[in-house]
């Protein structure tokens, strides 16, 4: 049973944890905290129905083609509303996301109803074992891919060109751009990377808990409070908060009943900030946000 | 014929008038030093010739072309790097990491392998540090790194910024050595602020002296050299 719900947890975490780095993602090389991350996602999931029951596409070509328009949206997004105030304080930057969630959120609801939709791929129940522990084909699925784009981030961010400019980026804006990397080309790069990941989750999430404009209000928030575990800046940190997040509220669902569930990542946060604000995992200077 | 030639460059700070009537000149495999107090604009000359401040008015010509105010990107593909005031080594990216981002325009991979290789060569620390982040280098072992990421745009020309700043002396003549060194060997031209004006002298063969914006006097190293009280002025020391 504890086996079972840790594992469970686990599955749910992996994609907090994709939440969480593309928050990291858009916040390390701009500094905005994006609300609209979690509508990226929203989106993604309603343009999967269409393609799915409209279109007539299989699964695969579905994905595909979510993930790309969320790449699109994520640069239009940035290119069109973020671009403009790139240079004002994090609070102006904050305020813009706010409206770019409340845009999207209406035109959601507006062109596909706010009525909760459900999701034309059946979540597969059937579990299956491992270590000993049952779990749903669904979740072993979503952790698998959860950890093939881990692996993708990880192998961009270390052994590409661009990937490490995106960190030098972060590092020292200035100074990536006196050595020709076009540093507005890059922040449009993040964008677009935080849509390709918001369209996996969204396609990943849809048959859990089926489709709607507020389908992921509860994971973005989720997401941030594990980003917050990483100082909105370590992805070790943000993945491990994640887990920790997942598995917490499985086990508080499990043992102290299902009413605690949501409240656990909002306890584990007032914790954690209360004993160390600068987040849980390798930063070893706050730096000026 | 890769020779620099600013005519009259003037650039601005916002408001403040940063460079008034700045003209110098940097022939091929020559170290020219530009020398002068803080806030004399020597830094400003060098953004302006890498492309990170415009120039409002005036000419730059690098290898007979007009390059005042184009992008760093393609002044750097072009032949002209800077290291940058205070080193600026990227904390967070490994010792190779900052190597490969000083060649990012470049994308002859044999070529950048072989530098990487020529770098690790000159400066066998960073040879030994490869894996370890920027961040962790000692000051001299970041100027190295500095230069080295430089090097990594395979340029003609290589601007550096005070690179004496804050480095014990031992490190500070090392480095020097490192530089006619590289003169000699890679056919580069070498633009040099400096504050540290006896070591810079030493080193370079022409010398320029800023103040408020504009140059005051140049001339030979060894001129200036023999001309310490008027230049001295202009530093502000004693």
């Amino acid at each position: 049973m504890l086996g079972q719900q840790i594992l469970s947890g686990l599955a749910t975490g992996s994609l907090y944890a994709l939440t969480a780095i593309a928050v990291v993602v858009v916040f390390r090389n701009t500094r905005t905290i994006n609300l609209a991350q979690g509508d990226f996602a929203m989106v993604g999931a309603f343009l999967g129905i269409i393609f799915l029951k409209e279109w007539g596409m299989n699964y695969f070509a579905m994905l595909a083609l979510v993930v790309l328009c969320c790449m699109a949206l994520g640069g239009f997004v940035e290119r069109v509303v973020m671009r403009p105030v790139a240079e004002s304080d994090w609070l102006t930057l904050f305020t813009t996301t706010i409206g770019v969630y409340y845009i999207l959120h209406g035109m959601a609801g507006w062109i596909w109803g706010r009525d909760t939709k459900a999701f034309p791929v059946s979540f597969e129940a059937t579990p299956v074992e491992v270590f000993g522990a049952l779990i749903s084909k669904g979740h072993l699925y979503n952790m698998a891919i959860a950890l093939l784009i881990g692996g993708v981030l990880w192998t961009f961010f270390t052994k590409t060109k661009q990937g490490i400019a995106m960190r030098a980026v972060t590092d020292d804006p200035e100074t990536a751009y006196l050595m020709g990397i076009p540093v507005k080309f890059i922040v449009t790069l993040t964008w677009v990377m935080a849509g390709a990941i918001a369209g996996f989750i969204g396609v990943l999430m849809a048959p859990i808990i089926y489709v709607s404009p507020e389908m992921m209000d509860e994971i973005l928030i989720k997401g941030y409070v594990a980003a917050v575990f990483g100082g909105l800046y370590s992805f070790r940190g943000a993945v491990i908060g994640a887990l920790m997040i997942g598995v917490a509220e499985n086990l508080a669902g499990g043992y102290l009943g299902s009413h605690y569930k949501t409240s656990v990542a909002f306890v584990m946060i007032v914790v954690l900030l209360a004993f160390r604000p600068q987040g849980l995992v390798g930063i070893q200077e706050r730096r000026e946000i | 014929m890769s020779s620099l030639i600013v005519e009259n460059i003037k650039a601005n700070y916002g408001p403040i008038t940063a460079l008034k009537d700045t003209s110098l000149v940097v022939p091929e495999k020559a170290i020219v030093t530009l020398l002068g107090a803080n806030g004399a604009g020597k830094s400003t000359t060098l953004k302006c010739i890498s492309g990170v401040v415009k120039p409002v008015s005036g000419s730059i010509t690098w290898a007979n072309k007009e390059i005042g105010g184009q992008s760093p990107n393609s002044i750097t593909r072009k032949g002209i790097a800077q290291v940058p005031e205070g080193r600026r080594i990227f904390k967070d990216l490994s010792v190779t990491e900052n190597l490969e981002m000083g060649g990012y325009t470049r994308s002859d991979r044999a070529g950048i392998e072989a530098d990487l290789e020529d770098i690790f060569e000159l400066f066998p620390r960073l040879k030994e540090r490869h894996k370890q982040l920027g961040g962790s280098l000692s000051g001299g072992e970041q100027q190295m790194l500095a230069i080295g990421r430089g090097l990594m745009a395979d340029p003609q020309l290589l601007m550096l910024d005070e690179p004496s700043l804050g480095l014990a002396p031992i490190v500070v003549s090392q480095i020097f050595e490192t530089l006619q060194k590289l003169v000699e060997e890679r056919e580069l031209a070498i633009l040099l602020v400096e504050q540290n004006m006896k070591m810079a002298l030493r080193v370079s063969s022409f010398g320029y002296v800023m103040r408020l914006g504009q140059i005051m006097i140049s001339g030979s190293s060894e001129e200036l050299e023999d001309n310490k009280e008027v230049y001295e002025s202009y530093l502000g020391t004693a």
